[in-house]
């Protein structure tokens, strides 16, 4: 372990000026369950780590009229033992289920896993689909990022010097709206995604798709959202070939790499496998509502 | 470097430690308090066998900050037993022989109790997915998942 300096601020203004007038490179902490292993293996300079949990409000969520506020500290065993966040957005939640074991959903959060920025982060393709907007403060004032233009590369992101994720925003979603999201790995549990599918669609009273949202993990340096493959579902009631159709354009929009987790053909092959399912699940789930 | 001084709660005693900064807890109850019931087995969030509470959570301590537990609760395997009797689920991991070299099995009897705390009458697969994260590598885990529904069992009072 590197040496490190320690400071767990108060609020966000104490945090900004932290990381701006930082004399080693800073870092910003959550449940550090990346950044910890980081800080032993990889690290090799000094370091200072802000911890952003003591900030009121980065650790809670709430639901209003408008949708979902979330504390991107909040740890994913938060998230998934919260009703009312999962009756909004299914897939969110079982995409912070997905992450590690009990033990590592105690400290890891949807905003460290969003800043990370790791090509196979589970919450994020679950985050492209429910059309997230990120409050991003820093020495400049505040500003607004849609979700999908968060994250800029392998392990990079849109956050400059001194700003921090201060909460991610979820609207409330449309009637008759759902969403899921799969991943595949070789085991059932504790690993990380081989390549991931989220999908929202919304449904009328005839059954048919009116909007979707598509988006797909761990297939291409970042998160993809895959307006091909929301088209291929809007207009039909998601009968077979609308599904392959989805599929196939996730597959055709995916650019993966060979690694020791599978090839890019297989991965290819999945992501359009995963699309279809999770298509199928989300408009279960808005038909199983409304019956 | 300076070190920093944090006050906490550990199995409800108070307790406080002088730390590194980078330091994790797990190396502070090993190494500061000689706490060594937790055990250091991949020291990277994958094996489960540092698992201890903070204010409730089950978490790996090895991905923790010692200084984190400033103001914190902390629980671990050695706040298990009460007044020298061994935990119900202890008693139950020696009946079924559920460990062998018993490097995980503090982890698995803190990781456990969390679970039955949560939900205290799991199914066999929800005890085998809550406790995915706890490895071990000796017994083939059927041992081990005998001695969790039994405890569970005992602790709902119906055995």
């Amino acid at each position: 372990m590197v040496s490190v300096v320690y400071e767990a601020p108060e609020t966000v203004q104490d945090a900004v000026t932290l990381l701006v007038n930082a004399d080693l490179k800073a870092t910003v902490m959550a449940g550090g369950t990346d950044l910890i292993i980081q800080m032993r293996d990889l690290v090799t300079e000094s370091r200072l780590v802000v911890d952003l949990k003591k900030i009121p409000g980065m650790m809670q969520a709430t639901i209003t009229e408008k949708g979902l506020q979330l504390g991107p500290s909040m740890c994913c065993a938060e998230i998934t033992s919260r009703d009312d966040i999962k009756a909004l957005y299914p897939g969110l939640v079982e995409s912070a289920y997905l992450i590690g074991s009990t033990q590592i959903q105690g400290r890891a959060s949807v905003g460290g896993n969003l800043c990370n920025s790791s090509p196979a982060a589970d919450t994020i393709p679950a985050l492209f689909v429910t059309g997230a907007q990120c409050l991003i403060i820093g020495p400049d004032g505040e500003r607004t990022v849609a979700v999908e233009d968060f994250v800029t590369g392998v392990g990079q992101n849109c956050l400059g010097k001194g700003e921090l994720l201060r909460l991610i925003t979820i609207a409330k979603p449309a009637a008759n709206t759902s969403d899921a999201y799969l991943r595949f790995i070789p085991r059932t549990e504790m690993d990380i995604a081989v390549a991931g599918a989220g999908v929202s669609v919304t449904l009328d009273d005839e059954g048919v798709c009116t909007a979707a949202r598509v988006a797909i993990g761990a297939v291409a340096p970042t998160a993809l959202l895959v307006p091909e493959a929301a088209e291929a579902l809007i207009g039909t009631k998601l009968d077979e070939s609308a599904l392959q159709a989805a599929g196939q354009a996730s597959s055709a929009a995916s650019s993966p790499i060979t690694d020791r987790r599978g090839t890019v053909e297989y991965r290819r092959h999945v992501v359009g496998v995963l699309t279809k399912r999770a298509a199928a699940i989300a408009a279960q789930r808005v038909r199983g509502d409304k019956a | 470097m300076t070190k920093t001084h944090v006050t906490t709660s550990i199995n409800g005693e108070p307790v406080e430690f002088l730390c590194e900064p980078g330091d994790t807890l797990l190396n502070v109850l090993r190494n500061e308090l000689q706490m060594t019931g937790t055990k250091e087995g991949c020291g990277s969030g994958d094996c489960g066998a540092c698992s201890v509470t903070v204010d409730g959570r089950l978490v790996c301590s090895c991905l923790v900050l010692g200084v984190e537990a400033q103001g914190a609760e902390i629980g671990t395997v050695e706040g298990i037993e009460s007044k020298d009797k061994l935990h119900t689920i202890q008693q139950k991991f020696l009946e079924h022989a559920a460990l062998q070299c018993g490097i995980c099995t503090p982890g698995l009897i803190v990781s456990t109790k969390a679970l039955l705390e949560e939900n205290p009458n799991p199914t066999e697969e929800e005890a085998r997915y809550y406790l995915a994260g706890n490895l071990c590598r000796c017994t083939g885990y059927d041992k081990i998942i005998r001695a969790v529904m039994d405890s569970a069992e005992v602790m709902r009072g119906e055995a």
